[in-house]
């Protein structure tokens, strides 16, 4: 028996030996009212019954108005949706490329008939709705796993740099990893390191608006970044998204130089420091800006990771107790975003001194986001580098936080992390900051 | 013809679509119509899939086949990221809900315990998003309905949802729209198929309209309120007209698409008789370019100039049918050509029942017919375009056939400004909600439903009493007040002037409507002015008749006060005494007139005498005065 209800209600319904989706009679004083049981949302009150009337309408139906309940029909409805079914890939040999799925919007869908979501749309799914895509690649699929990008974490990073490597390694051209939106330039950022040779392109996308709706960006984006995976000359992590609200054009990002710069847009994601790579449709193509070719080796990973780094953002008023926290806990590396040209309270520098001290990487960016930091300019800036702090250059925060993950996962030597820092390993670190860079645009 | 529409089987409900006058149902921006052009512009497309839609729906499917672009118009000031689907929904509008649980109370109707705002599938692009949010607020119980003296109208269901953004053109392959009007809040009210002849959905559009607008919290002027008619008849099929704005058409309308639907009903059985079947229906084209190589016809030699081809299509035994008038002035064959240029967007197409015609000759139409191998009873149908769209024009021409042979087929169809309808798109299927997910469910608790009942305005037939009442006014007129949204303005004009309340709702509803029939524009009369106008005539300053000349004089030049206007005019009202001396002075010089016509040159005297007094002093006065001047000279005369 399924019932989606808790408390007063699932007692009622069950009383009355009434399921989801059953066709149910309720009758109260002033109406009789006969619709499809909808499931209820957990989060919601156990003090109402919600029925989907034949003209398509949900209304909730408060238990104390309800005087009779009964079944009419069971299963009253036609699903459209089938219980989730087990996931299973099917292996095409001789793909061009694999799209490898590991959850957000781009990877929900509605059952209409019931109006109940799935997050379990895999990338098959993908396949199956947008099947345009066969004609720019063949396609194989890869669902790692189905999560919301809030809840990535450097051990899926591992997984996923690890599969696209196989993949990679296995013959296709490039690949596509499907992520939520939120972090997606966290992992972009933790690809780039991790594979730093590469035999093809390795494309990140996701979506705005979510793939149960006409209006979705996923397909534009999807299509896009099929294009860019199976153009086999590029050897780079890169970012693929609506260049515009318009559905016409799709940036090509630099992994490390991008970042979600809008909560809902569907151009949320801007160029850092950076200018674009190129733009991408279904039919077109175009680099602006020189890329890094593909290698003739074979794709490495090394997805070796230090997760004891922490990511503090310098203000006003700050407790350097904050900073003394994550040393007590034995923290290996520490990224500050601090203000304008890299600067933090004078409360900081002691903490900051005991950091060093106590082998602690600390590293400086600025919460500008654009620009480089500079600590040669001000006195507080000379007192940071004189403590031993490394200037993040014109990386951005997040890029440094998994940077120096990486760098602690990989090095022991603490100057050994540290020259790592300071070497531009994946375009992370740009030498020349043309004044085209700022405001940033996607053109 | 008088049609027995009982015996006919007639069932037309109604759908009325009321926006509110808040701000948007799920943003803060204004719900404000712009008259200029938006700076941004956006190109969407709508990706949808079959397997999505649930069961196929025709609408979708209808659409789906056109790959098409939307423009979106974007206002940067008064249009923010939710219009243009940048973001997710705010808050349902609290004012707007207030308003709909209002009406919903007006109307008697129970509104619902727990709020779900849905999705609703909306494929032609004018939403942005793919649907449209409605949510269902109260529903219909014994207690819902409308009176009538044709019987009681049962009242079903009230929702609150979206505006639509207003289209600025629509081609099948590209639709622009301005976002101006997305997301200002409907309030749907939905009657039972109860309604029984076309003069009786005016009534009870009328009451309704008039409960809505009792609530003062709604939008008005044309395009404020739109209502849906659905329509059926026995052995025709049900039809949803969409969106007529004015009151006065429904009856047109409803007349109309009786007689769409019976002059269907009739072709069809003229079809069984002659004995066609569907397989003889078919999509079996030829090309005929050459025919038309010299042809006389411009519009068809430009479409070959250009590229286009010739292509027709044998519609057999249907002869003589595309010419029958199925409604006023339109007949079958404008109907087969509105498909066409629907679904294909072809310009239209030419049929052997109008031909030879546009150009077209005799021998043309003749080797039209022969190279279809047309006999007696057989049309032919023929279309100029290039070759996919032509291809595609006939396939919609010979589906629309083939339906022919069924019956009526059920459609959306669009209302025009005669009174006729025309094809829109298949009526939609039942299934196209789902939850909208970014809304919570809103519960409406009692002591809030008891909060607004105790808000709950007067209703349009208790207004009318107490106006009445109030006023000494009778109340007929006190109806035609509130039925032209003005029992407002009457009140105060009377308030503020002092004037009887008689010549202020004469002015406000006779006056007015006849300058305004004169081509006056009295949308440049503010309030203030016609107040001050009627409080001029109050005290005496000016007469009766300068209202309307006033009046004219400021809707002509609004910048003019209306003392300006007063003296510009040289209205200041005249004494009797003055305008007897004028007539006695005017009598004098004028004898010769005056004896030659005798009783006949009264008016000619008014005339010379009025021009001196228009609307200074009542014609009545002058009259009795050249009247009492004119008799003099003639008995004086006589007695000579």
């Amino acid at each position: 028996m399924t019932l989606h209800y808790h408390g007063r209600a699932r007692k009622l319904l069950k009383q009355n030996n009434i399921e989801d989706f059953d066709l149910i009679e309720i009758i109260t004083s002033t109406q009789t009212l006969e619709g499809i049981l909808i499931p209820r949302p957990e989060l919601e009150d156990d003090n109402h019954v919600v029925i989907k009337l034949s003209n398509g309408y949900n209304l909730g139906v408060r238990l104390q108005k309800i005087k009779k309940i009964k079944v009419l029909k069971k299963q009253g409805i036609k699903r459209t949706v089938e219980k989730i079914k087990k996931y299973r890939e099917e292996y095409i040999e001789n793909a061009e490329v694999t799209v490898i799925g590991t959850g957000g919007t781009i990877a929900s869908r509605v059952d209409y008939s019931t109006g109940a979501v799935y997050p379990q749309f895999t990338a098959k799914d993908l396949l199956l709705k947008y099947p345009e895509v066969k004609g720019i690649a063949k396609i194989r699929t890869k669902l790692l796993f189905n999560i919301l990008s809030e809840d990535m974490d450097p051990h899926l990073w591992v997984k996923i740099a690890e599969t696209v490597s196989q993949e990679l390694n296995s013959g296709v051209k490039g690949v596509v990893v499907t992520h939520g939106t939120d972090t997606l330039h966290y992992t972009a950022a933790a690809l780039s390191f991790m594979l730093e040779t590469l035999s093809g392109p390795v494309v990140l996308t996701g979506a705005q608006r979510s793939s149960d709706r006409g209006s979705t960006d996923a397909y534009l984006n999807f299509l896009s970044s099929v294009r860019v995976a199976s153009y086999h000359k590029l050897g780079e992590v890169v970012v693929v998204m609506h260049q515009t609200p318009s559905d016409n054009f799709c940036v090509i990002h630099r992994g490390t130089k991008v970042r979600k710069m809008h909560t809902s847009r569907r151009d949320a994601f801007l160029p850092v420091n950076s200018s674009i790579l190129g733009l991408v449709n279904q039919e077109k193509l175009v680099f602006l800006t020189n890329y890094r070719q593909a290698s003739q080796k074979e794709t490495q990973a090394d997805t070796r990771v230090e997760t004891k780094v922490g990511l503090i953002q310098a203000h006003p008023g700050i407790n350097p107790e904050i900073i003394d926290f994550y040393l007590d806990k034995n923290y290996r590396g520490l990224v500050i975003a601090g203000t304008g040209l890299g600067h933090v309270p004078k409360q900081l520098l002691q903490p900051i001194k005991r950091a060093i001290d106590e082998k602690t990487v600390v590293v400086l960016t600025s919460q500008c986001l654009y620009g480089r930091v500079n600590l040669r300019v001000y006195r507080r800036g000379r007192e940071l580098l004189k403590l031993g702090v490394i200037p993040g250059e014109d990386m951005l925060p997040e890029v440094a936080l998994v940077k120096l993950m990486i760098g602690l996962g990989r090095f022991q030597n603490i100057e050994e992390v540290k020259s790592y820092l300071l070497k531009n390993v994946a375009g992370e670190i740009n030498s020349h900051l043309s004044l085209s860079y700022f405001p940033p645009t996607n053109k | 013809m008088q049609i027995d529409y009982e015996k006919i089987g007639l069932k037309v409900g109604l759908e009325w679509h009321q926006r509110l006058n808040t701000s948007k149902l799920f943003c803060n921006c204004p719900s404000k119509l712009q008259t200029r052009e938006a700076e941004i512009k956006l190109l969407r497309k709508l990706t949808l899939t079959k397997s999505e839609l649930g069961e196929i729906d025709p609408a979708a499917e209808f659409e789906k086949v056109r790959n098409r672009e939307f423009i979106y118009h974007v206002y940067s000031d008064v249009n923010c990221e939710v219009e243009a689907d940048e973001c997710p929904p705010y808050e349902l509008n609290k004012e707007a809900l207030e308003i709909a649980l209002m009406i919903s109370l007006m109307l008697q109707m129970e509104p619902v315990d727990e709020i779900h705002v849905m999705r609703k599938t909306v494929i032609d692009g004018s939403n942005t998003t793919g649907f449209q949010r409605t949510a269902l607020i109260a529903l219909g119980t014994e207690r819902s309905k409308i009176n009538t003296e044709q019987g009681n109208v049962k009242l079903e269901t009230l929702t609150l949802e979206e505006e639509s953004a207003f289209i600025i053109s629509s081609s099948p392959t590209k639709a622009e729209y301005r976002l101006d009007r997305l997301g200002i809040p409907l309030v749907e009210v939905a009657t039972a198929a109860d309604i029984k002849t076309p003069e009786h959905a005016k009534e009870v559009a009328q009451k309704v309209g008039l409960i809505f607008r009792a609530t003062h919290k709604v939008q008005r002027g044309l395009g404020s309120i739109r209502q849906d008619i659905n329509v059926s008849i026995k052995e025709g099929a049900r039809q949803e007209i969409k969106g007529v704005q004015r009151l006065e058409l429904i009856p047109k309308i409803l007349k109309n698409e009786v007689r769409r639907q019976l002059g269907l009903i009739k072709i069809r059985k003229e079809l069984r008789k002659r004995g066609l079947t569907m397989e003889e229906i078919s999509m079996n084209y030829i090309e005929v370019t050459n025919i038309f190589k010299n042809t006389a016809s411009k519009i068809v030699r430009n479409q070959i100039r250009r590229g286009g081809v010739a292509l027709a299509v044998k519609l057999p035994k249907f002869r003589n049918l595309l010419s029958l008038e199925i409604q006023e002035g339109k007949t079958f064959g404008y109907e087969l050509s509105t498909y066409a240029k629907k679904i294909a967007g072809v310009g239209g197409i030419f049929h052997s029942d109008e031909l030879p015609s546009y150009g077209i000759s005799v021998e043309e139409t003749e080797g039209l017919l022969k190279q279809l191998n047309c006999r007696e009873k057989d049309a032919a149908v023929l279309v100029v375009d290039d070759l996919k769209k032509a291809k595609k024009a006939l396939e919609a021409v010979v589906d629309r056939a083939k339906q022919a042979l069924i019956g009526v087929p059920s459609e959306t169809r669009k209302p025009l400004e005669d009174g006729t309808t025309e094809y829109l798109r298949p009526l939609p299927g039942p299934s196209r909600m789902y939850p909208e997910t970014d809304i919570s469910p809103i519960k409406l608790r009692e002591e809030y439903i008891n909060e607004i009942r105790r808000k709950i305005p007067s209703s349009p037939d208790e207004l009318v009493k107490e106006l009445s009442r109030r006023y000494s006014i009778r109340e007929e007129t006190a109806k035609q007040l509130l039925i032209e949204d003005k029992d407002e303005l009457f009140r105060e004009a009377v308030e503020y002037s002092g004037a009887e309340p008689k010549t202020v709702a004469f002015t406000i509803l006779n006056t007015l409507k006849s300058l305004k029939r004169e081509g006056i524009p009295i949308k440049n009369l503010k309030k203030k002015e016609i107040i001050e106008t009627l409080s001029l005539f109050k005290k005496g300053k000016i007469s009766k008749e300068a209202i309307p000349l006033i009046l004219q004089k400021i809707a002509e030049t609004p910048k003019l006060t209306t003392e300006e206007a007063v003296k510009q005019l040289n209205l200041k009202k005249v004494s009797e005494e003055d305008v007897k001396k004028a007539v006695e002075k005017t009598v004098s010089e004028k004898k010769d007139l005056i004896l030659s016509f005798k009783e006949k040159s009264i008016n000619k005297i008014m005339g010379i005498v009025m021009q001196e007094f228009r609307g200074k002093v009542p014609g009545e006065t002058v009259y009795r005065l050249v009247e009492q001047e004119v008799n003099k000279v003639l008995k004086k005369n006589r007695r000579k």
